[in-house]
């Protein structure tokens, strides 16, 4: 058991100097990368004392080591436009995005698992087929054109909910201000809703589909024959004995999911202006402001990576069957 | 001696393929299904070849006096000019549609081929020789999978500025690992089938091993995995042009086009958000059932349990 952790504690260490690795290449990939840094009507002179100023004249694996150094003290440089320490934004925006983040991942999964056992019991009937093209559907569109449409047509025609706006409920959490955080919690949640669709509507599909097939597989086992044999109802035998069985690959896919989700914030904050990481990034990408990007992208992947050892973690001790492979 | 067999190796794979053709359109039109899907992307890659002689106008052309017009307006003789309606800029968008198509399909299947190649190849170089060679492929493939996919794009792309290369580059290598885990665990079972290993003692090279033995039998999977990540590039590539990260500007894409149906969405010009989308979203569904129907028609455990 430490001997595992230890295994995946190592392997985490190493990706994530896979991380910082790929992060400073990247920014090199272009060539010297003190041009993305000056206008473009920079003087000579400017270039120089940029390029001395930001250590790119010095060699690379030392430029990597104090990249690397500073990281891990938490400097990922300024932003090129505010000026402001590019870490501090992104967390600064963090919390919204992990309050949007949570919500799809809440939608997705619960409403999964009721409609994939519903499609599993109904198998082969008008609803089983019609959820299925839907669900074939929902992860066959670009999310964030069902945002577009959920805009269009649930916010400006049907004028039932709002396109935009948020009421901040786990930043004040964070800073341990419940009670503020709490009495916010129903003004934020309407704004709360199209986005969370948006992002956990290929994740709701997928899983859908996934608990389907696999209380279908459950349900041609053995045992349930047996339990039908011994004349329980229907409803005893999917809850009591096949939903257990069924539920473990979808298990083993929630760990997935989150950093899934991340993804798919960048695109729909957009679309929704939501104030959170992915609005951040946009903007970035669109002033090419690169220490930005490049904090927002480490954040991710540290959050993803960490999060993922948590997960595996947590599997040994769910699933005894891990730890002998 | 080493060429005999390995013809007759050949001949064996061959021989059942001639009626596997058939049984795929038999299974093929039983599923129905994936007729459609493959009705609509034949449309699809028709339009992306042919896009400049059917599409009715340039899709760059603007028309100012005629901006945003809704779909099917009949002008003062009861014509209808622009059957899709026109964008902020004048512009038909029917013809921009058009060809929008031609980049989806081309980045789809572009990037595809760039990661399939790779992953396959490394696959089974790694699997094929084993030892460090293994271990060092697989490490890099771990570390990828670790990565946030899409923000690496988007800060690769950031960097090295948006263009049809580079996005097809960055998505292609981005779909490596995939091929790579698949290809080398068949390469290793299949290495050490009976087969092989005649043919080994035959006198055959590794090389003639790779490409007559192992490289057909460890396809199907391979092929499978391929129709749904055409699919899923596509839905990568709108959101990357969505974000101003695609493809040039006088380059009209799916994506794009929804990108520039933002500025005009609150005065309800719902058809510049509404089209483009529906495009997206029937060519990814007939990947998508082409996909699942390949799956079950390649994959001999499913064609065991189903007759």
């Amino acid at each position: 058991m430490g001997k595992y952790i230890a295994r995946r504690l190592a392997q985490s260490v190493i990706v994530l100097l896979g991380v910082t690795l790929l992060a400073f290449v990247t920014l090199h990939l272009a060539g010297d990368p003190t041009y993305l840094y000056v206008s473009e009507r920079a003087s000579e002179q400017e270039i120089i004392d940029t390029r001395a100023r930001l250590g790119f004249d010095r060699p690379l694996p030392e430029q990597y080591l104090s990249f690397v150094v500073r990281m891990f003290q938490g400097d990922l440089g300024v932003s090129l436009r505010s000026r402001k320490p590019a870490l501090e934004m992104v967390m600064e925006r963090l919390p919204a995005t992990l309050e949007l983040t949570i919500c799809a991942m809440l939608f997705s999964t619960l409403l999964a698992i009721p409609v994939g056992i519903l499609c599993a019991t109904r198998r082969g009937t008008p609803l089983d087929g019609g959820i299925m093209l839907l669900a074939m559907m929902g992860q066959s569109m670009p999310g964030f054109w069902l945002g577009i449409m959920l805009m269009l047509f649930v916010g400006l025609q049907l004028r039932w909910l709002p396109i935009s706006g948020h009421e901040p409920v786990l930043e004040y959490f964070l800073r341990g201000d419940f009670a503020r955080g709490l009495q916010n919690l129903p003004q934020a949640i309407p704004y709360l809703i199209l986005p969370s669709i948006t992002i956990g509507v290929f994740s709701l599909s997928r899983n859908a589909r996934l608990v389907r097939s696999s209380m279908l597989e459950v349900l041609n086992q053995e045992y349930i024959t047996t339990a039908r044999s011994k004349g329980l109802t229907e409803r005893n035998i999917i809850v009591r004995h096949a939903m257990k069985n069924a539920m473990l690959p979808v298990v083993t896919l929630l760990g997935l999911e989150f950093g899934f989700l991340l993804s798919g914030v960048v695109v729909t904050e957009t679309v929704f202006s939501w104030p959170g990481v992915g609005r951040l990034v946009f903007n970035a990408i669109t002033q090419r402001d690169i220490p930005v990007v490049q904090a927002a992208v480490v954040t991710f992947s540290f959050m993803f990576i960490l999060l993922n050892l948590l997960v595996d973690i947590i599997y040994v001790q769910l699933d005894p069957r891990i730890r002998l492979s | 001696m080493a060429d005999a067999s390995i013809t007759r190796l050949n001949a064996e794979a061959l021989a059942p393929q001639v009626s596997e053709w058939r049984r795929a359109w038999r299974s093929l039109l039983k599923a129905r299904w994936p007729i459609l899907g493959l009705v609509i992307l034949g449309i699809m890659a028709f339009l992306s070849v042919f896009g400049p002689a059917i599409a009715p106008r340039d899709p760059n052309r603007q028309t100012l006096v005629e901006r945003l017009l809704p779909p099917m307006q009949t002008d003062a003789e009861g014509q209808v000019k622009y059957p899709l309606g026109t964008d902020g800029m004048g512009r038909d968008l029917l013809s921009r549609m058009i060809y929008g198509a031609r980049i989806s399909l081309l980045v789809g299947f572009a990037a595809v081929a760039i990661g399939g190649l790779l992953g396959i190849t490394l696959g089974i170089v790694a699997g094929f020789l084993g030892g460090y060679v293994d271990d060092i492929i697989m490490r890099v493939a771990d570390i990828q999978l670790a990565f946030h996919f899409i923000l690496l794009t988007i800060m690769v792309l950031v960097v090295l500025g948006a263009g049809i290369g580079n996005l097809v580059i960055v998505l292609g290598v981005g779909q490596w690992v995939t091929y790579a885990r698949i290809a080398r665990g068949q390469t290793i079972s299949i290495r050490a089938k009976e087969y092989v290993e005649a043919a080994r003692s035959m006198g055959a090279t590794s090389r003639e091993i790779i490409w007559r033995a192992i490289l057909p039998n460890i396809m199907s999977p391979l092929i499978v995995i391929a129709s749904f990540n055409v699919a899923s590039v596509i839905l990568a590539e709108a959101s990357l042009s969505y974000l101003g990260l695609g493809v040039p500007e006088d380059i009209p894409t799916w994506g794009k086009i929804l990108a520039e149906s933002r500025d005009q969405l609150l005065a309800g010009k719902w058809w510049l958000a509404v089209f483009p989308g529906i495009a997206i979203m029937l060519t990814v569904l007939s990947l998508n059932i082409l996909g699942d129907w390949l799956r079950d028609f390649l994959d001999p455990r499913l064609r065991g349990s189903r007759s």
